[in-house]
């Protein structure tokens, strides 16, 4: 079989990766999607669209983000060399901004000036007003309310900005509701606004656009590793809330057989008590917010409120694309504890002298495993996609220490 | 095939040169119990056809009203199978009053659409509108429904133009559901005006009935939707009727008031005399 012929085909016409993504949208949206796509379809082919994209991420976001020889974790563990993709330190701190650039530019390009967006740990948020800030673009951030509580720094950023906050109540007050209420007001501003989604989910053709603006993450690690080690790696490994900073990551790898695809959930307070994040290893397939992906559900199909330390990975869903990597054995999903998390967070920020985002720590966590399976003459990328600032209070919090 | 009980309903309010009143309730709101009552309640003071709420977690076409009223339900433990057998219920005593079930698609693919098809019909359930299953989306139910005889309603909006209204029609029945507003349940109301000619234009394009709901509240309001739609469907006004039951503890109090309403309701329509 000819994978590169194969993949190449997700999505498909109807936005199906295999049996999952779709439209799965109110009547109201489903003309706005297909404008959607069809304007992106444009967009991809003008040469001045990818040249105004390029320009601003070399000298705005500071693109491209290096890859680094993480040698002291490598040595703690003892297994496959271990390198960092550096996306924590793009303008912003996070992977989120590769894709609000490319979102916001689409926007302008259809004459919408107010953009909403939802947004968990806030890094969404902040990316998206952002871009709006310099594009002197209305920006609206739904965030749940328990989130604003966790993510207070954030949420400043986004106000200095000028982005408004609206603290969503609905549900238990986290991602999913604020996912809710964006698609709420879309269905109401329908004319004036443009929907920007910060991971590689919801209704087609969003996962195929989020996955192509961030698949510069492992465009560029692919070229820098052949670059350093000139060979391609045994495996790469992002963590999953939605699966974008995954998604871009893998994407550029998915044709290269030998390389494995490894993504780590969020496993809250362990997946055996229910109170977790991890769609794909605690979930079956379902629908919400526009595709078919597993959920975590009832046995009446509701919907289960995830749990996770980490705002970012905090979503009872995932991108459509996983799931299909996922059923087709092209990719593999691990899953990682809040206490594990914290443990990866302080080894990295002492062993490498880097502060992670707790959703980055996810993967840290698993990194050790994965390295010593590899042994010694491995190699392999870890997507560092988001620095650790935003945190520290929280972390602090769980590590019962006042600040 | 004879005449399904839809298009009996819509039959009977042309031969009396009227409109239809198509009355939603969430199903378990306050409890299973006021909803039955609530169902008798409507149907004895003049809807033409019901629809039954599901409830689900992440109503994202649904305003506050419609999403506490399904929170109301979910947390006393409703599920879509009570919903089925609340239909069922209502059926034993009524066989003409269609019965539409109106949800979202979580709840009917996870109890596998075949199942759900046959458990529906075998209720008395009419059809059903699942809000998050465009024409591009529910090819698997339509085939089923073909075979139980139930109808598939779909849902036309201000965004849909001639082209779509052509795509929303494809393998529709029963009626087409015109949303009046772009926005969800319970928010500002549409003036009828600004959408009579893309009521006329969905009516001419699918060859269907036309009923306008969303933002329709009151008589004054629904005699004004009768003079450009087939029908008029109210829902958030009657969905606010048992939450006013749930936050005093009076559940009894429900049915009563959202059959008051329905009487207010259709002695507006019926002013309105249909060519
Ligand atoms: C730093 C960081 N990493 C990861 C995520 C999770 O999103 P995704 O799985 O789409 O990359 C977030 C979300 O807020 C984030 O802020």
């Amino acid at each position: 079989m000819d994978l590169r012929n194969t993949w190449d085909r997700w999505p498909d016409a109807n936005g199906r990766f295999g049996e999952f993504g779709g439209r799965y949208v109110a009547e109201t949206l489903m003309p706005l999607v297909l404008e959607l796509e069809a304007e992106y379809r444009k967009a991809r082919q003008d040469p001045a669209f990818a040249a105004e994209m390029q320009d601003l991420w070399t000298h705005y976001v500071g693109r491209p983000s290096p890859l680094y020889f993480a040698e002291r974790l490598t040595e703690h563990f003892g297994g496959a060399k271990i390198y960092f993709k550096r996306d924590e330190l793009n303008h912003t701190g996070a992977h989120k901004i590769n894709n609000c650039l490319g979102q916001v530019l689409l926007a302008r390009r259809m004459g919408k000036k107010r953009i909403i967006a939802e947004t968990g740990a806030g890094q969404h948020g902040v990316a998206t007003a952002t871009i709006c800030a310099r594009f002197g673009l209305e920006c609206v951030v739904f965030m749940g309310e328990t989130d604003v509580e966790r993510q207070k720094p954030n949420v400043f950023r986004m106000r200095l900005l000028g982005a408004k906050i609206v603290p969503v109540s609905s549900g238990t007050g986290t991602l999913k509701d604020a996912m809710n209420e964006a698609l709420r007001d879309w269905v109401t501003n329908v004319e004036t606004t443009f929907y920007c989604i910060g991971t590689a989910a919801g209704p087609h053709p969003y996962p195929e656009i989020v996955r192509d603006f961030q698949s510069v993450i492992g465009r560029e690690a692919r070229a820098q590793i052949l670059e350093r080690e000139g060979r391609l790696p045994d495996a790469v490994m992002a963590c999953i809330g939605g699966g974008s900073n995954a998604i871009g990551l893998f994407h550029p790898f998915i044709d290269d057989e030998g390389v494995r695809l490894i993504g780590v959930e969020a496993a809250g307070y362990g997946i055996e008590t229910g109170m977790h994040a991890a769609a794909l290893n605690g979930g079956r397939p379902g629908i919400l917010h526009g595709n078919r992906t597993y959920l975590l559900q009832t046995e009446d199909g509701q919907i289960i409120d995830a749990h996770s330390i980490s705002a970012g990975l905090d979503y009872p869903g995932i991108g459509p694309e996983h799931a299909f990597l996922r059923d087709m054995g092209r990719a593999e999903y691990l899953s990682c504890t809040d206490d594990e998390a914290l443990e990866a967070f302080q080894l990295c920020t002492r062993l490498e002298g880097i502060i992670p985002a707790l959703e980055p720590a996810h993967a840290i966590a698993r990194v050790g495993e994965v390295a010593k399976d590899l042994g010694k003459n491995g190699l392999m990328i870890l997507n560092l996609c988001g620095r650790g600032d935003k945190d520290v209070f929280s972390v602090a919090k769980a590590l019962g220490v006042d600040v | 095939m004879g005449r399904t009980r839809i298009e009996g309903a819509f039959a009977e309010a042309r031969r009396e040169n009227r409109a239809v009143l198509v009355a939603y309730l969430m199903a378990g709101d306050p409890d299973l119990e006021t909803s039955y009552a609530a169902l008798c309640a409507l149907r004895d003071n003049g809807a033409d056809i019901i629809e039954l709420g599901a409830p689900f977690t992440d109503p994202m076409a649904d305003g506050a009203a419609i999403q506490k009223a399904g929170l109301r339900a979910l947390a006393n433990g409703t599920k879509l199978t009570d919903v089925i057998a609340l239909a069922a219920r209502f059926r034993k005593d009524d066989q003409t009053t269609p019965l539409i079930l109106m949800g979202y698609a979580n709840p009917v693919h996870s109890m596998g659409y075949e199942t759900f098809a046959d458990a529906a019909a075998t209720a008395g359930i009419d059809g059903s509108i699942i809000v998050d299953l465009p024409p591009e989306e529910d090819a698997p139910l339509r085939e089923l429904y073909t075979r139980h005889g139930l109808s598939v309603i779909r849902l036309a909006t201000p965004t849909t133009d001639e082209h779509r209204a052509a795509k929303v029609s494809e393998g529709a029945s029963g009626f087409i559901y015109f949303v009046a507003v772009t926005g969800v349940t319970g928010a500002g109301s549409a003036d009828p005006a600004a959408i009579a000619g893309q009521v006329a234009m969905v009516k001419r394009v699918s060859g269907l009935p036309v009923c306008v709901g969303f933002g329709v509240k009151s008589g004054a309001q629904a005699a004004e939707m009768a003079k450009i739609a087939d029908g008029v469907v109210v829902g958030s006004a009657f969905v606010e009727k048992a939450g006013d039951a749930h936050a005093t503890g009076r559940f009894k109090a429900a049915a009563p008031a959202m059959g008051a309403l329905a009487r207010e309701l259709r002695v507006a329509i019926d002013s309105v005399r249909k060519a």
